[in-house]
């Protein structure tokens, strides 16, 4: 058990120690869904604050239920509606929040390094839940928490990641994630979205998919990112679900146990087939289920104080 | 170099249990009603114990579950976020009386949290309290039901029970800094 953070920042800082102690953690929670009474009162009176200046849905729906299901209360703020509109700095918005008294505030930003700048700004634990291309640390730790579900453990497993890196925020903390907890990272999709810098975070980098998936433990698709390309950085949509996509074809040629991953929102018929993201080797609603538990984990662990954790006796 | 004294040793813990066992006996006489619930970590392998002595005693199985208590406790924003154990009670508590055992009562704040999160389990028609050792310091008015050894203590001394530890006998030991 190390857990002494004031904050979920990102996963490069984090140990494979602190991953397992999340990881081990959300186990707990993951019960505390199944039960009659989906509640605990580890937040009771405590104040979270939602901010979302980027749009979500699915992430934000999650961090909310895991929030009231540790009896948090809570406040949404989107950029539709708040003064981020009317011109006001994210420094201004978040020190108002603080002047409040909110005592987390869950970030997701369309620029990279936004949760780092409001750790350093304000007094309150600081969760990321997105910062542009940068980090999504809570989905990179469902992820794993859903392959060692199911696989028993990561080290040793062959994971490949297909599609968007480039952009994707979900990658980054995933390979991070997984190579730290000695999982070996392939990375593949078209050579513009997968370039070779990305080796120097200890992947092998192919623009091969069948090669990339052939002994793969686990396939990780990611959606194609429309809103953060800039220009295309391929010639179409349909040329990309022919060489890239994943369908019945390329997943017979792979392990019988291969399991197939998304993060959502799935672009159907696109990076893969509708039926193979039905298909029992799919664990796609999996993964949303188990990110309630890891959400609850993460804000059980830096709600956490300074003081010693064991207490003997009681 | 802390200076410590056994104060309940294996035949001692064996016997303490025993009678637990059987003043738990005596006072629900229908055996069916009982369950068993270990609070993590410490009261769990006390709990597993009590029930074996019970089924004994009764001549048919006694449900014995744990219980962690550590997302229902009222000190989390002021210490480290402690590590959580499993939950595991696989019977309904609703209508049964619930034995809830630990190894050293201390403050009481563990048990008013583990009667809390009992409670979302289900309605018990009545809670037990049974501990291996009362220690004394409370901070809550609980008081157990059953009571293996009553240990008077400073608040600076520590009280380490020792059960089921790999190749090693059983022991309590009253720790003195």
């Amino acid at each position: 058990m190390t857990w002494n953070r004031k904050h979920l920042l990102d996963i490069e800082s984090l140990s494979a120690d602190e991953i397992t102690t999340v990881l081990d953690t959300a186990k707990a929670f993951k019960a505390v869904s199944q039960r009659a009474i989906k509640k605990v009162p580890a937040l009771r009176g405590r104040t979270v604050v939602n901010l979302f200046i980027e749009p979500s849905t699915r992430t934000r729906i999650s961090f909310e239920l895991a929030q009231q299901r540790l009896s948090a209360d809570i406040v949404n703020f989107t950029a539709d509606a708040s003064s981020l509109k009317k011109g006001e700095t994210l420094k201004d918005t978040a020190r108002n929040l603080e002047a409040l008294n909110a005592d987390f505030i869950v970030i997701r930003h369309s620029a990279a390094g936004a949760a780092h700048f409001l750790a350093r700004t304000l007094n309150t634990h600081v969760i990321n839940a997105g910062d542009g291309s940068h980090e999504h640390p809570t989905q990179a730790l469902l992820d794993a928490f859903t392959i060692r579900e199911r696989k028993g453990t990561i080290a040793g497993l062959n994971v490949t990641i297909l599609g968007d890196i480039l952009f994707s925020r979900v990658a980054r903390s995933n390979i991070w994630a997984l190579t730290k907890l000695g999982a070996k990272v392939t990375l593949c999709g078209p050579s513009t979205l997968v370039p070779r810098t990305f080796e120097a975070m200890g992947c092998r980098v192919t623009h091969d998919v069948d090669g990339a998936i052939r002994d793969a433990d686990i396939i990780h698709l990611l959606r194609i990112q429309h809103e953060r390309q800039r220009k295309t950085m391929f010639p179409s949509i349909g040329e990309y679900t022919q060489l890239f996509g994943l369908n019945k074809a390329r997943l017979a040629k792979t392990k019988p146990d291969s399991l197939i991953m998304h993060p959502g929102p799935v672009n159907r018929g696109v990076e893969i087939d509708s039926d193979i993201a039905d298909s029992v080797r799919s664990l796609i609603l999996e993964q949303v289920t188990n990110g309630i538990a890891v959400r609850m984990a993460v804000m059980f662990l830096v709600n956490g104080g300074k003081g010693a954790q064991e207490i003997t006796g009681g | 170099m802390p200076e410590s004294t056994i104060i309940l040793n294996n035949t001692g813990i064996q016997r303490a249990l025993t009678r637990i066992a059987h003043e738990i006996a005596e006072r629900n006489e229908i055996s069916a009603e009982i369950v068993i619930v270990g609070i993590q970590c410490g009261g769990v392998s006390v709990a597993e114990r009590l029930a074996q002595n019970l089924s004994q005693i009764w001549s048919a199985p006694v449900p014995c579950g744990s219980i962690d208590v550590n997302m229902h406790r009222d000190d989390l924003s002021h210490r480290a976020a402690p590590t959580v154990h499993p939950t595991l009670i696989p019977f309904d508590v609703t209508g049964k009386t619930v034995v809830l055992v630990d190894d050293v009562l201390f403050s009481g704040r563990t048990i008013r949290a583990a009667m809390d999160a009992l409670t979302d389990f289900g309605r018990p028609k009545r809670i037990q309290l049974a501990v291996l050792v009362d220690r004394g310091h409370r901070e809550l008015p609980i008081k157990a039901d059953y009571v293996g050894k009553n240990q008077p203590t400073s608040q600076k001394e520590k009280i380490i029970v020792r059960l089921a530890v790999r190749d090693a006998l059983d022991e309590v030991v009253l720790e003195r800094p």
